[in-house]
C-alpha cells in the first residue's frame, strides 16, 4: 500500500501549489543567473554579486524552493514506480530506502549551499 | 488479406499470454474492428473471447487496445487504425486479464464508486422535479456523456501505477459532473474526499485520456476544474 505519510505536505493541493510557486522562484533565479552570464563574468564580479545580502537571500530562497520542488517531484516518481505493485513485497522497503537517500542528499545540498553562500 | 495479431490468454490452459496470428479476408471492405473479431470468431477460432453488446459505440463494452491505441472496436474502422495491413489487438492495458480480450474492471469500478456518482441533495424533493436554468444544465455538457468504457483510465500511466489510489480520468470526469451540478449539495464533502496527494493530483496533464476518448470528452479539463475548486475552497 502506498500512503501519503512521506509526502511533502500530506495534502495534494498544498504539494501542487508549492510545486508551482517554487517553480516560479526557480525560474526567476535562473533567469537572473542567465542574465548575469550574458555579460562578462570573472571571479571578482561573481564574488561581488554573491556578496550582496539580497543575492544571498535570493539564493537561499532558490535553494529552499529547489529542495521542496525536488522532493515533491521525486516523491511522485518513487510512489509511482517503487511500489509493491511494481516490485513485489520488497517494493515498500526499496521506496523508503530511496526516499531516505533522496532526503539526505537534498538536506546535504541545502547545507552545502548555505555554507558556500553565507560563509 | 488483413494480418491480425490477437492477444490470447486462457488462465485454465495457458501458462502465460501469447499473440496468435490470423489472416482475415475483409474483401476490401472498410470494416469496423469488431467486425474483424466477429469474423475471426465465426470463421477461424470460436474460442476467441471479448466483450461486445450494442455494436454502435453506446454501451462501452468493447474497449480494446488496437495498434497501440485504446478505443471502441465497434466504431473504429480499419482505415483509421490499420497501417500496412497489420492489426494488433490487445486488451485494455493495466487491468488484470480474465481471458483473451476480457479484463477485470473491478479496480475501475471501485474508483467510479468512490466519487459517489449520484445526485446528493437532502432537501425535500419538489413535487415535479429540481429545476435548472438552461445555463446550469449546459455546464453538464461534455460530462454526462461518458459511457464508462475505461479507454481513458487504462491509457493513463498514473492509473496504471496507482489504480487503487488515483481515481483516474473516467472517475474524475464523473466527480466533476456532480460538482458542477447545480442541484447537488454535497460539494464540500466531495471536494474534501479528493484533497489527498493521489485522488486528483496524480494527474500530470499528459492528456492520453483526451486522445483516446471515443466520445470526444475532455477529462483533463474537468480535472483542471476540480483543482480550481479545491484551490478556491482552500483560499
Amino acid at each position: 500500500m502506498v500512503t501519503s505519510v512521506t509526502s511533502f505536505s500530506r495534502t495534494g493541493l498544498s504539494d501542487w501549489l508549492i510545486q508551482r510557486v517554487t517553480s516560479l522562484v526557480l525560474l526567476a533565479y535562473f533567469v537572473l543567473i542567465a542574465f548575469q552570464l550574458t555579460g562578462s563574468v570573472d571571479y571578482t564580479s561573481w564574488r561581488a554579486l554573491f556578496d550582496q545580502t539580497w543575492m544571498k537571500v535570493f539564493t537561499l530562497m532558490a535553494a529552499l524552493s529547489l529542495v521542496a520542488h525536488a522532493w515533491i517531484g521525486l516523491w511522485s516518481v518513487f510512489t509511482d514506480y517503487l511500489t509493491e505493485r511494481m516490485l513485489g513485497p520488497v517494493g515498500n522497503v526499496i521506496r523508503l530506502v530511496c526516499q531516505l537517500g533522496a532526503s539526505l542528499s537534498l538536506v546535504g545540498y541545502m547545507i552545502w549551499i548555505i555554507v558556500i553562500v553565507w560563509s | 488479406m488483413l494480418q491480425v495479431s490477437l492477444y490470447r490468454y486462457n488462465p485454465e490452459t495457458d501458462d502465460s499470454p501469447f499473440m496468435q496470428d490470423f489472416s482475415v479476408d475483409t474483401r476490401g471492405r472498410d470494416l469496423m474492428v469488431l467486425d474483424v473479431l466477429e469474423l475471426i470468431k465465426a470463421e477461424h477460432d470460436g474460442s476467441v473471447t471479448y466483450r461486445r453488446s450494442c455494436r454502435e459505440g453506446v454501451c462501452g463494452s468493447d474497449g480494446l487496445n488496437m495498434n497501440g491505441k485504446n478505443g471502441l472496436a465497434c466504431i473504429t474502422p480499419l482505415s483509421e487504425t490499420v497501417k500496412g495491413e497489420k492489426l494488433v489487438i490487445r486488451p485494455l492495458p493495466g487491468l488484470p486479464v480474465i481471458r483473451d480480450l476480457v479484463v477485470d474492471m473491478s479496480l475501475f469500478y471501485a474508483q467510479y464508486e468512490k466519487v459517489q456518482p449520484y445526485l446528493q441533495n437532502p432537501t425535500p424533493a419538489p413535487a415535479i422535479e429540481r429545476l435548472q436554468t438552461p445555463e446550469e444544465r449546459a455546464r453538464l455538457d461534455g460530462l454526462y456523456e461518458c459511457i464508462l468504457c475505461a479507454c481513458c483510465s487504462t491509457s493513463c500511466p498514473s492509473f496504471w501505477w496507482n489504480p487503487d489510489r488515483f481515481v483516474g480520468p473516467a472517475g474524475l470526469l464523473q466527480a466533476y459532473r456532480f460538482l458542477a451540478d447545480s442541484r447537488d449539495t454535497a460539494t464540500e464533502d466531495r471536494l474534501a474526499k479528493l484533497d489527498d496527494p493521489f485522488s486528483v493530483f496524480r494527474c500530470h496533464g499528459i492528456q492520453n485520456c483526451v486522445n483516446v476518448c471515443p466520445k470526444g470528452l475532455n477529462p483533463t479539463k474537468a480535472i483542471g476544474h476540480i483543482r480550481t475548486m479545491l484551490l478556491n475552497r482552500a483560499t
